[in-house]
């Protein structure tokens, strides 16, 4: 048997990994790689629950999770070639210029 | 022999019948090279390989001998592992699709039956599209870690097409899905046995969704060779004749490997092709148990056949499209094209299946 | 004949599940944004197949499918075009690094304790297996949930809109 707090703690790993990273990190596609792994640990949590409820409904909801994060992935993206064109670094430090 | 459990004889007909179709594959990729060339010479006047043994037939034996021979050029600054990576990837990922195929009935040995497919999926079809959609980034990957200008344009080019066409191809299947009722690869060759019968009279037309499904065969026919990059779309790899495509910096067997990988897609294209709208192995079957077993094979392996002469056949003889000509063709022609065909497909079957 | 998945593949979880770890450290961890999105890929794999032994088929095909095969394409794609090579060194301070690991550390096992506390492991049994093929997903996605379903698609369409506005050359 796979008790659900394995496939939890998976998904718990897996989301500090990527939030670590998306503190860490100065290359801004990293930052947003980092984004798409925690929404991929969230992903397996709803999966893991839907398995142990018996209810599709969170595999519906992980299904409209991916959908979601192809959207903002391509607007993301375009973000960041439009900044790029503009900045010309793929820096997050280098985007400083409303500071003090 | 000695007894087995359950679980480690299904494991070791399954490895019989990996060893078996790799086996198969590899022989049917070497033999399509020389089919090709003898094609294509044959219609530009020309004899093919004869040297080489009797008419040429050991020519790719003499090919494989010469890439592995061949001096393995690698060039400076190239990212080491993506660079390896690559052409290992197109390779593997173009095996991995034959995983669900089903080429022909299945048998009874001992009691056990055994189907000539490795492994039957519920989801087989979204296997195939996936393992294709993978199939992308070995061509990306080689492009970009050649480290060269050439091959990046080429390698993004190339891949570029190949998710475009993959979204009609997707589309184009709908309709067949949605008169089989299943993903499984094997379901929907079983749903096409029998003949037509229109209102109750049998017409002796095979009951293949060839026969109510042109369009979407049409659709389905054009994305699959532009996804595998072969004339008249291959202008990504046509410019390797001229400066570079995404194998450029590739030699010996790893550009065997991209050339075999390419082999290998045409074939599970046109496997794909036969299940989904020719009705796979279904054809006359007559004569005693072993010919009953083995004719649906070979049914199968004749109208795959017939897919490969047609796309060499096509190498001969169509010039190539230009690379903006290519892409609006995909997404401003075919891809509308393949949506109408799902919307007529779907009207279709809700009012012939409503009370 | 479908294999009980109880019975011999769990295991297969563990393996795929350390596969997994060891491929996000990876993406976190690589200097090359490109080696990040190969090993992102590698998540996105192994996530898949963690999924088939969790029963979701359809959903570890259209992982693997849209995630995998469509998103990360658009990824390494923008990663190239804006040709992205190493990064540079940070000019923060060094002490918000020397201090920053272990904080994650703290958080991550701290975490780990609540789930283990909240879902002790011999208390949780799998509900019945439901059928989760395409045909049920369909079924649950076109009566339920037609509204998301819709909404979903007004989305990807405005997304396509605002990507290809935000990313053209000139106004």
């Amino acid at each position: 048997m796979l008790p659900l707090s394995h496939v939890l703690a998976l998904s718990v790993t897996l989301f500090v990994i990527g939030a670590a990273g998306f503190v860490f990190r100065k290359n801004i596609i990293t930052v947003f790689m980092c984004i798409e792994l925690m929404l991929n640990a969230v992903n397996l949590a709803f999966i893991g629950f839907s398995r142990y409820l018996g209810n599709l409904d969170g595999q519906l909801f992980a299904f409209f999770v991916i959908v979601v994060a192809a959207a903002e992935a391509a607007v993301g993206l375009a973000i960041i070639i439009a900044l790029y064109r503009n900045r010309d670094s793929l820096n997050i430090e280098d985007l400083d210029s409303m500071k003090l | 022999m000695a007894t087995f459990s359950d679980t480690g004889l299904l494991l070791l007909i399954t490895l019989i019948k990996i060893a078996v179709v790799v086996f198969v594959m590899l022989t049917a990729i070497a033999y399509l090279t020389w089919l090709e060339r003898k094609v294509v010479a044959h219609i530009q006047s020309r004899w093919g390989p004869y040297l080489v043994g009797y008419s040429g037939l050991m020519q790719p034996v003499a090919d494989g001998l010469k890439f592995i021979l061949k001096e393995d050029i690698v060039p400076l600054e190239v990212d080491t592992i993506v660079y390896w990576l690559a052409p290992f990837l197109a390779l593997t990922l173009a095996f991995l699709s034959i995983a669900v195929i089903p080429f022909g009935e299945s048998f009874t040995i001992h009691g056990r039956t055994i189907s000539f497919q490795i492994t039957d999926l519920n989801v087989g079809l979204l296997f195939v599209f996936a393992v294709t959609s993978l199939g992308v980034y070995s061509v990306a990957l080689a492009g970009w870690s050649s480290n060269s200008k050439y091959p990046l344009l080429g390698g993004l080019r190339s891949s570029a097409q190949m998710i475009s066409y993959e979204l009609s191809l997707g589309l184009a299947v709908v309709g067949v899905l949605m008169m089989a009722g299943t993903l499984s690869l094997r379901g929907i060759v079983d749903s096409q046995s029998g003949f037509w019968h229109i209102a109750g009279v049998n017409t002796f037309l095979p009951h293949w969704n060839i026969f109510v499904q042109p369009v979407g065969f049409l659709v389905y026919f054009t994305a699959a060779i532009a996804d595998t990059n072969r004339v008249p779309f291959d202008l990504p790899e046509g410019e390797s004749e001229l400066v570079g495509g995404y194998h450029t910096e590739y030699s010996s067997m790893k550009f065997a490997m991209f050339f075999m990988s390419e082999y290998a897609n045409m074939i599970t294209v046109s496997c794909l092709a036969t299940i989904l709208f020719f009705g796979g192995w279904h054809g006359p079957v007559f004569g005693p148990y072993v010919l009953r077993v083995l004719l649906p094979v070979f049914w199968f392996c004749f109208k795959l056949f017939c897919f490969l002469f047609f796309y060499i056949w096509m190498r001969g003889t169509l010039p190539r499209f230009r690379y903006d000509q290519l892409m609006a063709f995909g997404w401003k022609f075919l891809l509308p094209l393949g949506l109408l065909n799902v919307l007529a497909t779907s009207f279709v079957v809700a009012w012939i299946s409503s009370p | 004949m479908p294999v009980r998945i109880e019975t011999n593949l769990v295991p297969l979880f563990y393996i795929f599940g350390a596969l997994a770890v060891v491929a996000a450290l990876s993406v976190v961890a690589q200097r090359m944004p490109v080696h990040s999105a190969l090993s992102l890929i590698v998540v996105l794999c192994s996530l898949a197949v963690v999924y088939l032994l969790l029963g979701a088929e359809f959903i570890a095909v259209i992982q693997v499918i849209v995630y995998a095969g469509a998103i990360m394409v658009l990824f390494v794609f923008v990663i190239m075009l804006l040709n992205a090579g190493r990064e540079t060194p940070s000019h923060r301070s060094r002490m918000a690094r020397w201090l920053g690991a272990p904080l994650v550390a703290a958080f991550l096992l701290e975490v780990l304790l609540a789930i283990w506390k909240q879902f002790p492991a011999g208390a949780s049994h799998p509900a019945a297996a439901v059928d989760a093929g395409p045909a049920a997903i369909g079924h649950l996605l076109f009566r339920n949930y037609v509204l998301p379903f819709e909404v979903t698609s007004i989305l990807i369409l405005v997304a396509i809109l605002g990507a290809a506005v935000l990313a053209k050359k000139e106004f």
